[in-house]
């Protein structure tokens, strides 16, 4: 599994790519960990950038529950962005897209938790 | 082993159609043959048969019991749920009162949906016929002789005339029973649960219900892959679904049909079965839980196919 982050104002993106199988999913979970301390201290959106995830199993979906259900303890928002049609189903199937804010694109994410994210998305 | 043969598939408590689940699927049967001309009884069955189960059937209502054919003399049957009460007069029906036969039961676990039917199995309260009750539980007796303790029920246990024995099984061991080799493992659910690998005749059914996978451990998975290795029949509970299983109903004990086919899938079985369904779903959304199950196995599928179906009240596998 690949891993990158980056940031817009406040809002950071991670970037998981690849298979985020059984064996993968400690990976993500471990990856994930600054970036969600890093949010919570601050009280700022997370946006999971789906876009080169080929798939998610039951343990990585795990992953996404533990790290969402932590960041509305701390009044936070993470919002899955740009999933592949696959992942989308599996979401769809495992009823995850009533548990998590899926949207089609990391634009489209970043619109929903900051406007100066957005702002600074655009700019390039 | 020649057949499994269901008489029970829901979890928590038995359920039944009503009036109006019924009269819904009526109006479905007659809207779909809406401009057709039936020739004969025949054709009406043929179109009623193609309706699909959540039409022109049900997956029924009987809590937990499933009869695992041997091909042998005697009986193999998982749980006690209320399944067990048509079983017993099946089996009446068959043999008669005055022909003893032997039936050896695995107990998954204690709660009552699994153990409810017990009071209403006619055959074991006729002498002659053995009943050999089979657990991981120590107080597996306590807990069936209790249920018909007053004022829970007005028969006592003392009344079942039948041969009756309780056996303890320690998971991991193999053991030889009814011509079988069985296998008992420890699985997560509140007050423990055990699940059972059945090999005989170079066939496998691996019966595992009311066990919660918590996705932590891989340990635990592995544990898992191989209760179901190349097993040609695996039975699951598959009562919630996956973000049920991970959020608002974690600890409640039970899985969900994404776990199931993914344990089956790295296991090499052939044949997932979706179990104990949540009494609360209707016939429409266990088939749709089902259809999920199944397009989740094929867009992952890598290597032969798995076979996915939702176990209903009398349905029979072929082994």
């Amino acid at each position: 599994m690949q891993f990158s982050s980056r940031q817009f104002a406040e809002v950071l993106v991670a970037a998981p790519g690849g298979r985020i199988d059984h064996a993968a999913a400690g990976a993500l979970e471990q990856a994930l960990a600054p970036l969600l301390a890093q949010a919570e201290s601050r009280k700022a959106g997370v946006i999971l950038d789906f876009s080169d995830v080929e798939y998610i199993s039951s343990v990585g979906l795990r992953v996404l529950m533990v790290a969402a259900k932590r960041m509305r303890g701390c009044g936070a928002r993470i919002v899955v962005a740009a999933p592949r049609p696959v992942v989308a189903e599996i979401f769809a199937i495992s009823r995850f897209d009533r548990v998590l804010d899926i949207v089609p694109s990391v634009r489209g994410a970043l619109g929903h938790l900051s406007a100066p994210a957005l702002a600074a998305y655009d700019a390039g | 082993m020649k057949r499994i043969r269901f008489w029970g598939t829901r979890g928590s408590l038995p359920v039944s159609l009503t009036a109006a689940a019924v009269r819904e699927k009526v109006i479905a049967a007659v809207r779909g043959a809406s401009g057709r001309v039936f020739a004969s009884v025949r054709e009406v069955g043929e179109y009623v048969d193609g309706l699909g189960l959540a039409v022109s059937g049900t997956y029924g209502g009987h809590t937990s019991c499933v009869e695992i054919e041997t091909g042998g003399p005697e009986y193999v049957l998982c749980d006690l749920g209320s399944g067990l009460r048509p079983f017993g007069q099946a089996a009446l029906a068959r043999h008669g009162p005055a022909s003893p036969q032997t039936y050896h039961i695995f107990v998954s676990h204690l709660h009552w949906d699994h153990i409810m039917g017990l009071p209403f199995f006619a055959p074991a309260y006729i002498p002659g016929n053995r009943v050999r009750f089979y657990g991981g539980h120590a107080e597996l007796e306590t807990a069936l002789r209790r249920q018909q303790d007053p004022p829970s029920f007005p028969v006592d246990f003392s009344y079942l005339r039948a041969d009756i024995e309780f056996v303890h099984l320690e998971p991991g061991r193999r053991y030889d029973i009814a011509g079988m080799t069985v296998t008992a493992k420890l699985q997560h659910h509140a007050g423990d649960s055990y699940g059972y690998r059945f090999e005989s005749g170079g066939r496998t059914v691996v019966y595992t219900t009311d066990s919660e996978h918590k996705l932590v451990d891989p340990a635990e998975t592995d544990g898992f892959v191989e209760l179901f290795r190349n097993a040609d029949v695996v039975i699951f509970d598959a009562m919630y679904s996956l973000a049920e299983a991970t959020s608002i109903k974690a600890d409640w004990g039970h899985s969900s049909n994404v776990v199931g086919v993914e344990l089956c899938q790295l296991a090499g079985a052939r044949q997932l079965c979706l179990f104990h369904h949540e009494p609360a779903n209707d016939d429409a959304t266990i088939g749709r839980i089902l259809a999920d199950a199944r397009r989740l196995e094929e867009i992952t599928r890598n290597g032969e196919p798995l076979l996915v179906t939702a176990a209903y009240d009398g349905m029979e596998i072929e082994l």
